[in-house]
């Protein structure tokens, strides 16, 4: 079987909506979110690849680089905030983020 | 092709001004033993303001640099101006506040000028890639600054939601960033307007990677489906930087949304106008309805911002120069406004203690006639009572859209408009009509507060004599969107 365009398209398809029903549907822990976002993150990144590899355009793998970069700020930056609400509140389920309601 | 041009920096200039003075501002605050913080706030406030005043008076025309990700027009131009006074107020407005708390960090300006800095890319962005990283430097400094109180689960919890769910926002602007330049073969704005010229069928994957893009900077706006962050978020975090959430970022995010629509895909309305359409009317119905029960300020000015956004994206509907225009002179008025409001949120105080809640103010009338008259003048221009500014800036989105033929789009508009007047006019009537407990606010001494308070109001009020300025700077920046 040749593997082609689509199959690429495909699995970085299924890794997104992987990452999206990870946020929605984990009940239990904020550590998977985190997990999740990283999983949307680099099925973009499949995406990217792979439309520049068959465009013949580097563009696409700049950009690439950027969304990894990027993409450590954020977990950085998320892990410190989840770290100060676990001092907080000494749970970091995710039915314990309800203090907030309205 | 091989030779290798450098970029001309002087198009950039504002931007590496701000990204100098606020690593320079970070080190002034690390280095040495005493509390600096005073001096950063004050430093940082001067630089925000004086780069909105230059900006004002440099940037004209329209240029290009960093092989065309980075474009600087006059429509940009209008809007740095507003977001650079924007900041420059919320830092100036945030330091009493801050102390009393007891969480004045030097960090805290710091952080708003890099979201600052973040805002200027974002409204000058010419391409896919500098879109998002202006973006993500926008955002990253906010995650932190709503878990700025880190001492408080409120705080931490708002931080915490609205990082989880503006990452979340993000993959998905950037899911569809990535299929538009696959679809379009470039990330580039003019090429994909080339592309996208409106002859031939536009491909299924062009639409949902527009779709997906729109969902991720509606997010940042809070916009009906993407809204549920907002009054979270506003409650939860700090007062002043709610204050900042609520009059600076969704300047920007609003003059990326134009920017990216009347561009790249400006060929191709009939493609996306249902959509915002639906946008903007949900927006505008919710934040009409979902207020009307809320009794917590914050979470009230949440609402009301909600349906701010819908009436703004009235304009965008209409895709016109007339339309962009409407915008522009809207969230200026907005953002005056929405100063106003929260300087009065930060004055509420009884027996020192901040308090949130709307019967709080009861009574206020007769204790501080000047506060009560300056808060019913907000409120009376959010409702879009005649003679305040808020009236003019709905009057021209909705005047954009009948000349545009959305006649039901505007109807609903002006339905939605005389709901939300009911929770605006609530607030006006607890501090006139009801009586006051035996508890009432402490009297506003804040000196910085009542000035900007003062100054929003008389501005809100004498609009009408002179609107001139306003709306011919709008119509300069407007052109300039569609003279490219």
């Amino acid at each position: 079987m040749q593997i082609g365009m689509a199959h690429f398209l495909v699995l970085s398809a299924i890794l997104f909506t992987l990452g999206v029903f990870g946020i929605f549907l984990n009940r239990r822990n904020v550590i998977i979110i985190l997990m999740s976002i990283e999983l949307i993150l680099l099925s973009v990144t499949i995406n990217l690849v792979t439309f520049s590899s068959y465009l013949h355009d580097l563009t696409g793998q700049v950009f690439s680089m950027f969304i990894l970069t990027v993409a450590a700020a954020e977990a950085a930056i998320g892990l410190a905030v989840l770290v100060s609400f676990f001092r907080n509140k000494s749970s970091i389920a995710v039915e314990d983020i309800s203090s907030l309601k309205g | 092709m091989n030779s290798f041009t450098p970029p001309e920096l002087i198009t950039a200039f504002p931007e590496i001004f701000l990204a100098i003075m606020s690593l320079m501002l970070l080190m002034l605050g690390v280095a040495g033993k005493e509390e600096k913080h005073k001096t950063v706030s004050n430093f940082a406030a001067l630089t925000l303001l004086l780069l909105a005043g230059a900006v004002y008076r440099f940037c004209h025309g329209s240029n290009l640099t960093f092989n065309d990700m980075f474009i600087n027009d006059t429509f940009g131009a209008f809007m740095k101006v507003l977001v650079l006074i924007g900041s420059a107020v919320s830092v100036y407005m945030s330091t009493h506040y801050l102390e009393r708390q007891r969480i004045m960090r030097f960090e805290y300006p710091v952080l708003i000028m890099f979201s600052t800095l973040g805002m200027m890319l974002m409204i000058s962005a010419h391409d896919l890639i500098s879109l998002y990283m202006g973006l993500e430097l926008q955002s990253l400094p906010l995650y932190v600054l709503a878990a700025f109180q880190r001492d408080t689960v409120r705080s931490t919890e708002a931080g915490l939601k609205y990082f989880v769910l503006g990452a979340l926002s993000s993959g998905m602007l950037l899911y569809g960033a990535s299929l538009l330049y696959g679809y379009t073969g470039t990330t580039e704005f003019t090429h994909m307007a080339n592309v996208l010229n409106g002859t031939g069928a536009v491909s299924l994957g062009v639409i949902v990677g527009m779709v997906l893009l729109l969902s991720g900077l509606a997010f940042k706006i809070s916009a009906v489906p993407f809204h549920m962050w907002t009054p979270d978020v506003y409650e939860g975090a700090p007062t002043s930087v709610t204050a900042f959430f609520a009059i600076v970022p969704k300047i920007a995010a609003l003059a990326l949304i134009t920017r990216v629509f009347m561009g790249p895909f400006g060929h191709i309305v009939h493609e996306w106008r249902q959509v915002i359409v639906f946008i903007s009317v949900a927006s505008m119905v919710l934040g009409a309805v979902a207020a009307v029960r809320q009794t917590n300020i914050k979470r009230l000015l949440a609402y009301s911002s909600i349906g701010n956004m819908g009436y703004a994206l009235v304009g965008l509907v209409a895709a016109s120069e007339e339309g962009v225009k409407a915008i522009m002179i809207f969230t200026a008025i907005y953002m005056v406004t929405s100063i106003g409001a929260f300087a009065v949120v930060l004055m509420m105080k009884q027996r020192d203690r901040m308090v949130e809640n709307i019967y709080d103010l009861a009574g206020l009338g007769q204790t501080q006639p000047m506060l009560a008259l300056a808060m019913t003048v907000m409120m009376f221009s959010m409702a879009g009572i005649p003679p305040l500014a808020g009236f003019f800036g709905k009057l021209f989105v909705f005047q954009a859209a009948i000349n545009a033929h959305l006649y039901a789009l505007s109807i609903i508009g002006v339905l939605t408009s005389v709901v939300a007047a009911y929770y605006y006019l609530r607030v006006i009537k607890v501090m006139y009509f009801d009586a006051a407990s035996d508890d009432t606010l402490d009297r506003a001494e804040d000196r910085r507060l009542n000035g900007l308070l003062a100054v929003s109001a008389l501005a809100l009020v004498l609009f009408i004599i002179a609107p001139g300025p306003l709306l011919t700077t709008a119509q300069a920046a407007a052109q300039s969107l569609f003279a490219l």
